[in-house]
């Protein structure tokens, strides 16, 4: 027994593989937090007046607000004065215009993180708005999209050119006041991205944008936008990285999907925040509002998550179905190592006739870690005919850690169909010792078991990104075995 | 090939292995009877490596290496293998996954290069069809739904893809009906060859009508009582496990 904890001991101290710091000088407003520095954000992006009102009555409305504490989380109160609200790249002159303009060390940034941009894009496909701290810094494929109509931008870039829109849905779906997270989001946000898929258009390639955040003491406050229009069609994944430091970082984004008549949105997220160290030291505050609104009949919207990194995630992916016949989907993966704490779910509001749900949630908790699902299932007097099913499976990986389920439901209406499965197990000593028989390592059979565990929700996600998050998943849980 | 000196072997505090003493040859087939309880399963997973059973004392060494310091996924990559009495079922793992993982960490450590899937697939395809096995196992979970002779059929397929030295079978024969019991007699027979050696652990003499040892024993108590040829086990039916405890007392 003991030369097997040692190994597991030798296994879990493998260090954060992201955690460099790119010296890039930045443009950095000082730590602090009133009107003055909202006003100051919505200056230097030269934004219309609207824009400046909307974010001043979300810094006044936030003032009236505490921070929640229902989560089953523990933290160190933040100190929302020594944050620094806007960080960007320091840029000479105009904001590059192609890859060849972006600064070498930012690309060599995403290099390490194993995206090189020419490649990724030009191999895959794939469109990247690369999000480097605040401000968007390169954007590829945009030809190829523009000839399909579809607007896939930085938030910054989309104020500027596509107002209407902006002033339109922005708030539509997460309204300023909604949390005390999204009100703070609303007055302080720097960038982020925006997407507009027009009527009949099947977005010709998957988007996806790559997060990071890179200047130490710096909230990212980072906003999506994505529509799709009347019997539109979009995939989009979203995937995060931090670099290493010892303070925590507080990262509060607000993501809003509107799905018209007939549309569908996927929106696929891979997150590896940095965690903090095997003491709990450090990591990333994760407190993120998604939401998604079916506002069209026959629409439908389905997230897919797989969240390894973060000390603490507080995140509900949320779908509102108020066209008739509309789908929400929740495909979630959430791993706890060390002393990460992952308070995650979803929420299915069901407005609309015949409308259906579907949560899968895989839970796996090893080390310390507090790992739990909190969901919400309403159905509205409105909501004839209405169907959720929802399953929750949580895997415990050693004594030490811990897994909760919180699944609330609400029916008011007779006709409704709500079913809920759950399921707790050990990661079996019978299944690793099966596989050691069979001459496999015994970080190869906890990687496979625990996949096992989770293909139902890996097959959700774009091919690409399948492997990825595979990959993802034995890193966070290398020697995790109890 | 493997030679077992006065092992002793205990667990949550109960001494099970009370001093086995046993040596197999390569090219025979050795068959394990005994009662229930009588440290017939635990000399299985002992040998196998796992780490639930403290060793007290003796020796075991497999082609002149001390088996008992190596670790369970060495001894498999050595050519050892369990045929499990209770296959575990891991959902979600594909069945063909798993084995090429196996077969691949096997061939990694004798220095070879991983197994080419093409082949690998016409391979396993080959011998599903030997063990009578249908083509829904292809694209199934390890052992996910299967039933009990399914599970069993399943393990004899992995050894025969692996091609262990030493096959170690636990109870392989329980559960199975007759028809089944010559599919996994048959594949086990197949695998007979002057370079690898069998352990049968069993209860009933029923399997070596189809499998024929060349040498049975008895453990009871945690100890080989008895040994024999193959008539043994045919006495062993007629008279019960009492005769030979008995003979112990007595």
């Amino acid at each position: 027994m003991s030369s097997k904890s040692e190994e597991v001991v030798a296994l879990l101290s493998q260090k954060y593989r992201h955690g460099f710091v790119t010296d890039i000088e930045s443009d950095s407003l000082p730590p602090g937090l009133d009107e003055g520095v909202v006003t100051a954000i919505s200056r230097k992006k030269n934004e219309p007046p609207f824009l400046l009102d909307w974010r001043l009555k979300a810094f006044r409305h936030w003032q009236t607000m505490r921070e929640p504490t229902w989560a089953h989380v523990h933290y160190k109160p933040i100190d929302y004065q020594d944050i620094s609200y806007y960080s960007a790249p320091r840029a000479p002159a105009n904001a590059p215009k192609s890859l060849d303009e972006v600064d070498p060390k930012l690309l060599a940034t995403y290099a390490k993180l194993g995206i090189p941009l020419h490649e990724r894009a030009r191999l895959a496909g794939v469109a990247v708005d690369a999000v480097f701290d605040s401000v968007s810094v390169a954007t590829t494929f945009k030809e190829k999209l523009g000839k399909a109509g579809v607007i896939f931008c930085s938030f910054s870039d989309a104020v500027r050119d596509h107002p209407a829109l902006i002033e339109r849905y922005l708030g539509s779906v997460v309204p300023p006041g909604d949390n005390y997270f999204a009100a703070l989001n609303s007055a302080v946000f720097s960038d982020g991205s925006f997407v507009y898929v027009p009527p009949g258009v099947r977005c010709p390639m998957e988007l996806s944008t790559y997060f990071r955040i890179n200047a130490a003491k710096t909230g990212q406050f980072e906003r999506t936008l994505i529509i799709a229009a009347e019997g539109a069609t979009v995939s989009y994944l979203e995937g995060c990285t931090a670099p290493m430091r010892d303070e925590n970082q507080l990262h509060a984004a607000v993501v809003e999907l509107v799905a018209l008549d007939d549309a569908r949105i996927k929106y696929s997220t891979v997150q590896n925040w940095y965690p903090g160290d095997e003491n709990g030291l450090g990591g990333i505050y994760n407190f993120v509002t998604k939401r998604g609104e079916c506002r069209g009949r026959n629409s439908k919207i389905s997230w897919t998550q797989v969240e390894t990194g973060s000390a603490i995630t507080w995140k509900y992916p949320s779908c509102v179905l108020r066209g008739e016949n509309s789908i929400g989907e929740f495909y979630s993966v959430a791993v706890a190592n060390n002393y990460q704490q992952a308070d995650t779910g979803t929420k299915m509001i069901h407005i609309g006739r015949n409308t259906k749900s579907t949560i899968v949630s895989k839970g796996i908790s090893a080390g310390h870690a507090e790992n739990t699902y909190r969901g919400l299932v309403k159905i509205l007097p409105s909501a004839a005919g209405a169907r959720n099913f929802t399953q929750c499976d949580s895997l415990l990986m050693g004594p030490l850690c811990a897994a909760h389920t919180f699944p609330y439901m609400e029916v008011k209406n007779p006709t409704a169909t709500v079913e809920h499965e759950a399921s707790t197990s050990k990661i079996g000593e019978d299944q690793l010792f099966y596989c050691l028989q069979r001459g496999i390592s015994a970080e190869d059979a906890v990687n496979m078991i625990v996949s096992g565990f989770c293909k139902v929700v890996f097959k959700e996600l774009p091919m690409e990104f399948a492997v990825e998050a595979q990959n993802l998943l034995s890193v966070s849980l290398e020697g995790a075995v109890g | 090939m493997l030679k077992i000196t006065d092992l002793r072997a205990r667990v949550a505090g109960r001494d099970i292995l009370k001093g086995v003493n046993l040596e197999v040859n390569a090219g025979e087939v050795h068959a394990i009877m005994g009662p229930n309880g009588s440290g017939k399963s635990t000399l299985a997973q002992v040998l196998a490596g796992r780490e639930d059973y403290e060793i007290t004392g003796g020796s075991v060494t497999f082609e002149g290496r001390d088996l008992l310091a190596l670790r369970a996924e060495e001894r498999a990559r050595a050519g050892l293998f369990l045929g499990f009495q209770y296959p575990v079922e891991i959902p979600g793992v594909n069945n063909v996954y798993l084995l090429k993982a196996a077969l691949n960490a096997k061939r990694k450590a004798a220095g070879e290069s991983e197994v080419d899937a093409y082949e690998f697939l016409a391979l396993i395809k080959q011998k599903m069809k030997f063990m009578h096995m249908s083509e829904s196992f292809l694209t199934r979970g390890v052992n996910e739904g299967f039933s009990g002779g399914e599970k069993k059929r399943n393990e004899v397929l992995q050894m025969l893809v692996l091609e262990p030295k030493l096959a170690i079978l636990d109870e392989t024969d329980s559960g199975l009906d007759i028809d089944a019991l010559k599919v996994v007699s048959n594949g086990v027979n197949s695998l007979r060859d002057p370079q690898r050696a069998v352990v049968l652990v069993t209860h009933y003499q029923r399997l070596l009508d189809y499998i024929e040892p060349d040498r049975v024993h008895v453990l009871s108590g945690g100890r080989i009582l008895k040994s024999g040829d193959k008539s043994l086990a045919k006495e062993l039916e007629r008279r019960g496990y009492d005769w030979v405890a008995g003979a112990e007392v007595a």
